[in-house]
């Protein structure tokens, strides 16, 4: 039995007004049998500092990803870790995180590779939580374990790998939703600060650059969905819903935040998700790239 | 796991002990100790607040750290470091370096192994990846200490 949705006027407005629930919502809803809160961060310790009550943790880097492959668990692996925090196949899980919801939005994404029905996101996340002054605790629920079934991971509807993009340059949109200085290739690193290790600066041919704030609104929830359609579709990217989509980013976490927006506020059919993004795309041999401003032709090697 | 042999060498005694806290715990543990560090991270000296020089903003994914590694007048390095309280993680790092470089003198500073933070036992409680801005850090601390000591010679 599903939680009831969230009736907010700005919600019912997306195309699918159950994905997304507003901190009024939470507030009212926190601690009904059916649902699970998770907090998922970029950092780490953030959930240890306080979290919403009865909010359990699920952290990407160390339990959504195989320690041994560079992949995400399986279906062995998911229906362990979802199980032992409280969560059945039929729970409501609302996702909620730090930057606004980057890692939460990656959680979420992760969540529907296993085809777990009922997620939905927390509108603004951890941040408009708090900034609202609602309640926080650092008490770490222990819930009881619950069976989860083990169902395999659907790695072709919402995920795209390197070959898949390959493929993709020149039939279809790709968006990359980097900052504008990543997109050119300007800008690979911070001097004397590692990020991901990337040897070539630019972009995939053909994608064309949204930065994955452009969808935020300044409290950190999603722009309304008539801003949102103004920004990917008519007079905007001029993507349209039935458009076969790519998103990516440097690990597929903002690109994750880009491809809830399409998918379940704008009603996008066939958006994928590049997890590999540029940390592979930048490194791997014999992938072409763009720098500049131009989001440049498919090359004719690819035809 | 054992510590990479490397690190157990040259380890000044603050760092060796941080890092035998840490090994000591069970891996998920370790976090809490992280958050304790985190915790104990003093506030940056006045003399340092607005300073622009020493503010390395790390754009995007990473959380805006200001941190400097000070030589005084006797050689003895102190590292000062700030990040937001959303910033747990990185206020951690810092906060153990802070307590585990200062007093040191230049030349230990500049003789912590590179892969200390990848020898205190939280690659998987954290992720390498998290540890990259610890290793941050670390590098940058020993720049601001080799150019101080080289303006002095």
């Amino acid at each position: 039995m599903p939680a009831p949705l969230d009736t907010a006027e700005k919600i019912t407005q997306y195309a699918h007004p159950d994905r997304l629930v507003s901190t009024d919502w939470l507030a009212q809803h926190l601690g009904q049998a059916g649902i699970v809160v998770v907090e998922s961060d970029e950092d780490v310790l953030l959930y240890e500092t306080g979290h919403i009550p009865g909010a359990v943790k699920i952290d990407w880097h160390t339990d959504l990803n195989d320690p041994d492959t560079r992949d995400y668990i399986d279906g062995k692996g998911f229906a362990q870790l979802l199980g032992s925090k409280g969560i059945g196949r039929d729970t409501t899980i609302v996702v909620y995180g730090d930057k606004n919801n980057w890692w939460a939005a990656y959680a979420a994404w992760v969540f529907t590779l296993f085809g777990h029905e009922d997620v939905r996101l927390l509108d603004g996340g951890r941040g408009k939580w708090i900034a609202e002054g609602r309640e926080v605790t650092t008490d770490v629920p222990a819930p009881e374990a619950v069976e989860y079934p083990v169902v395999e991971r659907d790695d072709v509807t919402i995920r795209a790998f390197k070959e898949d993009v390959l493929a993709h340059i020149g039939n279809g949109p790709l968006v990359d939703i980097r900052s504008p200085q990543e997109y050119t290739g300007e800008r690979l690193h911070i001097p004397d600060y590692p990020e991901e290790g990337v040897l070539r600066g630019g972009h995939i041919p053909t994608a064309r650059n949204v930065p994955w704030a452009t969808a935020v609104a300044e409290d950190g929830t999603y722009k309304s969905r008539e801003q949102l359609e103004a920004i990917y579709q008519e007079g905007g990217l001029g993507l349209a819903t039935d458009d076969e989509v790519v998103t990516y980013c440097r690990i597929g976490e903002r690109s994750s935040h880009t491809w809830f927006a399409l998918t379940y506020l704008l009603g996008f059919d066939k958006v994928r998700n590049y997890d590999g993004s540029w940390t592979e795309w930048g490194n791997a041999v014999r992938v072409p790239i763009v720098k500049g401003e131009e989001a440049g032709e498919a090359p004719a090697s690819l035809n | 796991m054992s510590p990479p042999s490397d690190a157990s060498s040259n380890l000044p005694a603050t760092l060796a002990e941080i890092r035998e806290d840490f090994l000591a715990l069970p891996e998920r543990e370790r976090l809490q100790l992280l958050l304790e560090f985190a915790n104990e991270l003093p506030d940056l000296p006045e003399r340092y607040a607005s300073a622009p020089g020493m503010l390395e903003r790390i754009e995007e994914c990473q959380s805006p750290v200001r941190a400097f590694a000070e030589v005084d007048g006797d050689g003895v390095v102190h590292f000062f470091a700030t990040a937001p309280a959303e910033a747990p993680t990185t206020r951690g790092f810092a906060s153990i370096l802070a307590q585990g470089l200062s007093g040191l003198t230049a030349q230990e500073v500049l003789d912590v192994p590179d892969d200390f933070p990848m020898s205190i036992g939280l690659t998987r409680a954290v992720s390498p990846l998290r540890i990259g801005g610890m290793n941050g850090m670390l590098t940058r601390a020993k720049r601001q200490v080799r150019e101080q000591v080289a303006a002095r010679s």
